[in-house]
């Protein structure tokens, strides 16, 4: 379904992705670990176009997406949660799920209402909470918002970047059984995070990047018990 | 019928404005009541791009130099023509809006302060260019300006007193400020607010920001272009110094003092920073004092503005 090829990018003269490689697989929902700094959040926005790749390619469904603007491959069925949320804070919950089906204004009557209805099936709290603007939203509530936000747009592939940063480890868990959820549901998923037991607890498969380059890809459970993986990101010795 | 955006007292509002003219004590007055309302026009097109789309404009009276001198440029006896004023109005609305557009291209990429300092660069470039292009040729007429622009005639009748002038201002304010609302809550409403609040987050969304911001420019610019027409057509001459750096100033003030995205309030600012400096022309020497210490309390007292945007209060967080 996604596929990046041999993907280097820079910004300016400073490179972050060198040969980057890695493929999502229909159904799947995959885990991009690696540290701070290590070019996790830059391989999502080279994936969205929000910057170029300066070499390989980019593919979704067998087309070449690498240098379409962002707001193209988004409405080609590729959504983002972003890092921090980047939800809109004075826009009220409502609103922001509604400008997440920005580009489905031709959508069948009763189709929008449907994935309001799947949100709130999914976040009762952003129901209860759907006239409050989204910056009064405690952090929990506005990851939700932000996952809220790109399922309305109906996305084949959603991008995750560190959906559990400085939620509370019971949150940490509900939105990862909620991530699960909706693979279920036949949302594929790319989703990064330095929490790496539990993205690799629901993973099909993972890959490890380390200052720009994938060192490790494999199934989740092989990554779970692989000592690198356990010493670097489990934080066993 | 209340309009979505405006409450119900906003029809009062313009009722009371529609019979003001009676209540004024002089025809000077009457004037200073047209000129609210023809920089309301212009606060509210300057609104759209900073209150709307979050767009911080420092350059905003380039586009009403732009209006001013092209109403001049096709009525008046500078190039002797004397197009009708409902067919210049128009053109120049079309042509200022286009003017919106060139500006604002080159400035897609920016944001916050490169985006303020790049537009005040484009409004002191109009205005060097209006006072720099009476040669070779003789187009802006220079420092001097240009003298002898056509009263409006509308179906044979010649506006000639303050209180001509103030209705037709009135009345287009009335239609500006109808368009606003009904942006605000349309497609492109939306999207301006969504690039307000995150434009990374707005392009994932699938938000055309560039054509967004386009219009938003185009949008404010062809208000400017009304603002500018009248202006001309008022004081029957445009100079390059109606067009300085401090109105541009002025008036963002009118749309950071009305509360900055409301509608009504906006208005409220043009009102109180047209009519101040007179209420103050008693103090003669003291008055742009008295002006700026009143602005200071304002915002002291009433950060968010006049009638504030009620939303921001609560989002500090
Ligand atoms: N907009 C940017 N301009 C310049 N350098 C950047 C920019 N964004 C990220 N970087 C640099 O690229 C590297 C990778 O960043 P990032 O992809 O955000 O890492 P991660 O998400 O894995 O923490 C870091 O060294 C960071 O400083
Ligand atoms: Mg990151």
């Amino acid at each position: 379904m996604l596929k990046l090829t041999d993907v280097d990018t820079h910004y300016g003269p400073l490179p972050v992705l060198k040969s980057v490689s890695l493929e999502v697989r229909v159904g799947e929902i995959v885990c991009l670990l690696g540290g701070n700094a290590s070019g996790k959040s830059t391989t999502m926005k080279t994936i969205l176009g929000v910057v170029r790749p300066t070499a390989g390619r980019v593919e979704f469904e067998g087309d070449r997406i690498d240098g379409l603007a962002t707001e193209v491959i988004a409405r080609r069925g590729i959504s983002l949660v972003p890092e921090a949320r980047r939800i809109f804070a004075r826009m009220t919950v409502w609103e922001n799920l509604s400008m997440g089906a920005f580009t489905r204004q031709k959508a069948p009557a009763g189709e929008v209402a449907q994935d309001f209805e799947r949100v709130w099936t999914l976040f009762p709290r952003l129901k209860e909470r759907q006239h409050q603007l989204g910056g009064t939203l405690s952090g929990g509530e506005q990851q939700m918002l932000a996952i809220g936000r790109a399922l309305m747009a109906r996305p084949r592939l959603l991008l995750m970047d560190e959906p559990s940063m400085g939620l509370a480890p019971v949150l940490v868990d509900q939105v990862f059984d909620i991530i699960r959820a909706i693979n279920g549901q036949g949302t594929t998923i790319l989703v990064v995070e330095q929490n790496a037991p539990v993205a690799l607890s629901i993973a099909t498969r993972g890959y490890v990047l380390q200052n720009g380059r994938i060192v490790i890809h494999d199934t989740a459970r092989i990554l779970l018990a692989t000592d690198y993986v356990r010493r670097a990101y489990l934080g066993e010795d | 019928m209340a309009q979505p955006g405006f409450p119900r007292w906003a029809a009062v509002l313009g009722l009371v404005a529609l019979v003001a003219p009676l209540a004024a004590p002089n025809d000077y007055w009457i004037g200073v009541m047209a000129r609210i309302c023809l920089y309301a026009t212009l606060a509210l097109g300057l609104n759209i791009v900073v209150g709307f789309a979050g767009l911080l404009d420092l350059g905003y009276v380039a586009f009403f130099g732009i209006g001013s001198y092209l109403y001049t440029f096709l009525a008046s006896a500078h190039f002797g023509l004397h197009l009708p004023f409902l067919v210049t109005l128009p053109i120049v609305i079309l042509l200022t809006a286009g003017s919106g557009i060139l500006i604002g291209a080159p400035t897609l990429r920016l944001a916050g302060d490169y985006l303020a300092i790049v537009t005040l660069g484009f409004g002191e470039i109009t205005y060097l260019l209006l006072i720099n292009l009476d040669r070779p040729v003789n187009i802006t007429g220079g420092p001097s300006g240009i003298v002898g622009i056509d009263p409006p005639a509308v179906a044979g009748f010649a506006l000639s007193t303050n209180t001509h002038y103030y209705y037709l201002f009135l009345a287009a304010l009335g239609l500006t400020l109808l368009a606003s609302a009904r942006l605000r809550h349309s497609r492109i409403g939306w999207a301006w607010q969504a690039i307000r609040e995150d434009e990374l987050a707005a392009r994932a969304m699938g938000i055309n920001t560039t054509v967004a911001k386009l219009q938003a420019f185009a949008i404010g610019a062809s208000f400017a272009g009304i603002g500018g027409s009248f202006l001309a057509s008022w004081q029957r001459s445009v100079f390059p110094e109606n067009f300085l750096f401090t109105e541009s100033i002025n008036i963002l003030a009118m749309v950071i003092v009305g509360g900055m995205g409301n509608l009504l309030g906006v208005v409220a600012g043009a009102a109180l920073l047209v009519s101040l400096p007179e209420v103050f022309r008693d103090l003669q020497r003291y008055r742009l004092l008295a002006f700026g210490l009143m602005l200071m309390v304002l915002m002291v007292f009433r950060p968010q503005g006049l009638l504030s945007f009620e939303r921001k209060e609560s989002s500090d967080d």
